[in-house]
């Protein structure tokens, strides 16, 4: 490691790699995230935070059936309580939320179908899960919104078809 | 290659800087161990006098860790390094000085309302949640203290230049240069969001906000705030812990490249931290996603760079084999053995951070408790430990004493390190089982009975914590009043094996890398502020909920 010719090689063979590995985690991200379709939260439309129970489609909260297996979530986020906050599909649904805040930030968050999406007053969030299989899910507002945050929570009951 | 070029008065200021630092960082620690035994079950001590609820106390722990310990310490080592670097004083005292006085004024007009419990908003301060305007302007002049120690280093250089003209700029004072230019320019987002939105809203002067722009704005900061943490470390990584091991720092060239690679990519990189965000198109946050593994590759260039450097001074130690060299470094120095452990933390962290960049992944951790579990093995430990193991060489040469116990501080960094192995690897699993941070989870309403096993292994790690953080301050503060040991010598900087000159030009220039790395600010962040700037409609209503 002494002379100047055989620490350039050794640079050389730290950059290499150094780029190397990012673009190859890089691919791999966008393998999988375009092979599955997966999404994330995007643009959806705003809402005026201080009318929101006025204006559609939250002036008619709860669940509504869109297709077979196929329902949508209207949902309003408040200090400290989600509605609705139960919800109950038939096991194979595709659901989508709609949902916004009428206060301050809060977050809706379904872990194991990858339901993590922020509630901002003034935007609209729309994001879809598939429940595959039947029991409880719980929903949690993972955002920190005043003093009974830890008391925001609700839940999604997937039931065996009938 | 270097001198002591500190002034005694000089001294007065570094110390003052890390003597804020400190105190901070016992607010820290103490708010720490309480939510620590929260999360094990406990029931949060709150209290009309001290802190009024665990929300409170999350606050506080944030602001005072992440905001004040980090910033203070910063402003005081980045300024001492680059001195030494410089081999030259620093410009003006009273501007060093002035700048000091902005911070602590800033940080009191912060520090009252957040302790009285009328800021409880986080670190992040998410508007709508309202606090009380002076939280904002205190921070806000904080932030304005820190351009003027960019100022006072810029001045610095362009005395140096003029009397060294064509000379390569000293590593350290480049590295201290690069980093608060870095920081510099990354503070514009946080500054708009203060002076355009959130002062103007607390003061009642204009009625309603808009969260998302709002949110947007602080992460334009948020990110880069991270490097601005993280970049003093390095220096003392690349500059420092090579030759308090004995060895050489392998690549000049290459830790320039290194540091000018994270002015350009620390910035433009902020919406991976939105992107479960509505309102901003995800086209945008894979773009930036793109960014965040692109500002992998100057980490991957310390990583290579610093272990090789720490690899001659093992080897010069007699340490021999492919790994077992490692075993020779000096472990029984602690302000060593802090900083490699700190480092380890790191390798860690630092692929964890990546997890949670990485796009569609980001779903599956966002504001889960794995991402607390992320920052304090990167802040919380590489940051933390490695400043820890700085002040171990610093304070004692600040105070003019030496080191109350060495012992005592060999202890302090490995309950650190193990500490927070304990605790960090809980919070991961837990996120990972759908744990929400920020949130009193003992009395949570969707409390999963799977959590309560690894919830205990949080407040054993968080009191290990405590128990290190109080050997830490404890030793420092024996070795400003009553220790009775020389003081020792400040650490040379680490001579590279390939130097300066052998890299080209272009490493050592500023403006050209500034101006790129505005455009990349521009190019990442344009389209999507214009949009949300043009539909803002600064309708939403303030809210104190705590």
């Amino acid at each position: 490691m002494k002379n100047g010719a055989t620490v350039y090689l050794y640079e050389l063979a730290w950059i290499l790699p150094s780029i190397a590995i990012p673009v190859g985690m890089l691919a791999a991200l966008l393998v999988t995230a375009f092979g599955a379709g997966k999404h994330v939260p995007s643009v959806a439309g705003r809402v005026d935070p201080t009318r929101v129970l006025e204006t559609a489609p939250f002036d008619k909260l709860g669940v509504v059936q869109t297709g077979p297996l196929r329902y949508e979530v209207r949902m309003v986020g408040q200090v400290w309580s989600f509605t609705p906050n139960e919800i109950r599909v038939p096991v194979g649904s595709t659901v989508t939320f709609i949902a916004t805040s009428r206060d301050v930030i809060h977050g809706l968050f379904i872990p194991g179908v990858n339901i993590n999406v922020m509630l901002i007053p003034g935007q609209v969030s729309r994001v879809t899960a598939h429940f595959d299989r039947v029991g409880e899910y719980f929903i949690a507002c993972h955002e920190y919104c005043g003093i009974a945050h830890h008391t925001m929570g609700g839940k999604v009951i997937v039931e065996p078809r009938s | 290659m270097t001198t002591d070029t500190a002034s005694i008065p000089e001294q007065r200021l570094t110390g003052a800087h890390l003597l804020v630092a400190h105190v901070a960082l016992l607010g820290g620690i103490v708010t720490g161990l309480l939510q620590g035994l929260e999360h094990a079950g406990f029931e949060f001590p709150a209290s009309p006098y001290f802190l009024q609820s665990y929300y409170h106390s999350v606050s506080v722990h944030g602001v005072l860790n992440v905001l004040v310990w980090t910033t203070f310490f910063i402003c005081g080592f980045l300024p001492f390094i680059a001195a030494r670097g410089y081999a030259i004083p620093l410009v003006s005292l009273r501007l060093g000085w002035v700048t000091f006085w902005v911070m602590v004024v800033g940080l009191v007009m912060a520090a009252i309302p957040l302790v009285g419990n009328a800021a409880t908003v986080m670190f992040t301060f998410y508007p709508p949640l309202k606090a009380h305007w002076a939280f904002y302007i205190g921070l806000t002049l904080v932030v304005v203290g820190t351009w003027l120690v960019t100022l006072r280093l810029a001045l610095t250089h362009r005395v140096w230049r003029a009397q060294h003209p064509g000379a390569r700029t000293p590593l350290p004072s480049f590295m201290a240069l690069v980093t608060m230019t870095m920081w510099t320019l990354a503070s514009i987002g946080l500054a708009a969001e203060m002076l355009f939105m959130l002062i103007p809203w607390s003061l009642g002067l204009v009625q309603g906000t808009d969260p998302l722009l709002a949110r947007t704005l602080f992460w334009l900061t948020g990110h880069p705030i991270v490097y601005f943490w993280l970049l003093p470390a390095y220096v003392s990584w690349y500059m420092l812990v090579p030759r308090q091991a004995g060895g050489r720092l392998f690549s000049d060239p290459m830790a320039r490249a290194s540091f000018l690679l994270f002015l350009l990519l620390s910035a433009p990189l902020g919406l991976h931290h939105q992107v479960a965000d509505p309102g901003i198109h995800e086209g945008w946050k894979l773009f930036q996603a793109f960014l965040t593994f692109a500002v992998f590759f100057p980490s991957l260039l310390t990583f290579f760079n610093v272990v090789a450097s720490l690899e001659s001074g093992a080897r010069a130690r007699g340490g021999t084999g492919l790994v077992a060299w490692f075993g020779r470094l000096p472990w029984g120095d602690p302000s060593v053995a802090a900083q490699i452990l700190g480092m380890l933390m790191f390798c860690a962290g630092g692929i964890g951070g990546l997890i949670n960049a990485s796009y569609t992944v980001n779903l599956v951790v966002h504001n889960t408790a794995y991402i607390v579990g992320h920052f304090h093995a990167t802040v919380g430990t590489a940051v933390t430990l490695t400043f820890m193991g700085i002040s171990y060489w610093l304070v004692p040469h600040l105070a003019g004493r030496g080191l109350w116990s060495r012992g005592m501080a060999l202890a302090q960094s490995w309950l650190w390190f193990s500490g927070m192995l304990i605790f960090s690897i809980s919070l991961h699993e837990l996120g990972l089982r759908g744990m929400p941070r920020r949130t009193m989870i003992s009395q949570a309403a969707y409390f999963q009975p799977e959590w309560k096993g690894l919830l205990a292994w949080v407040g054993v790690g968080g009191t290990l914590l405590f128990v290190s953080g109080v050997l830490y301050l404890l030793n420092l503060l024996l070795t400003v009043t009553v220790s009775r040991q020389p003081a020792p010598a400040v650490p040379e900087f680490a001579e590279p094996i390939s130097r300066a000159e052998e890299g080209p030009a272009m490493l050592d220039r500023l403006r050209p890398w500034v101006v790129l790395a505005v455009v990349m600010i521009i190019v990442a962040y344009g389209p999507t502020l214009a949009r949300l700037i043009a539909g803002a409609s600064f309708n939403a209503p303030g809210f104190r909920v705590w």
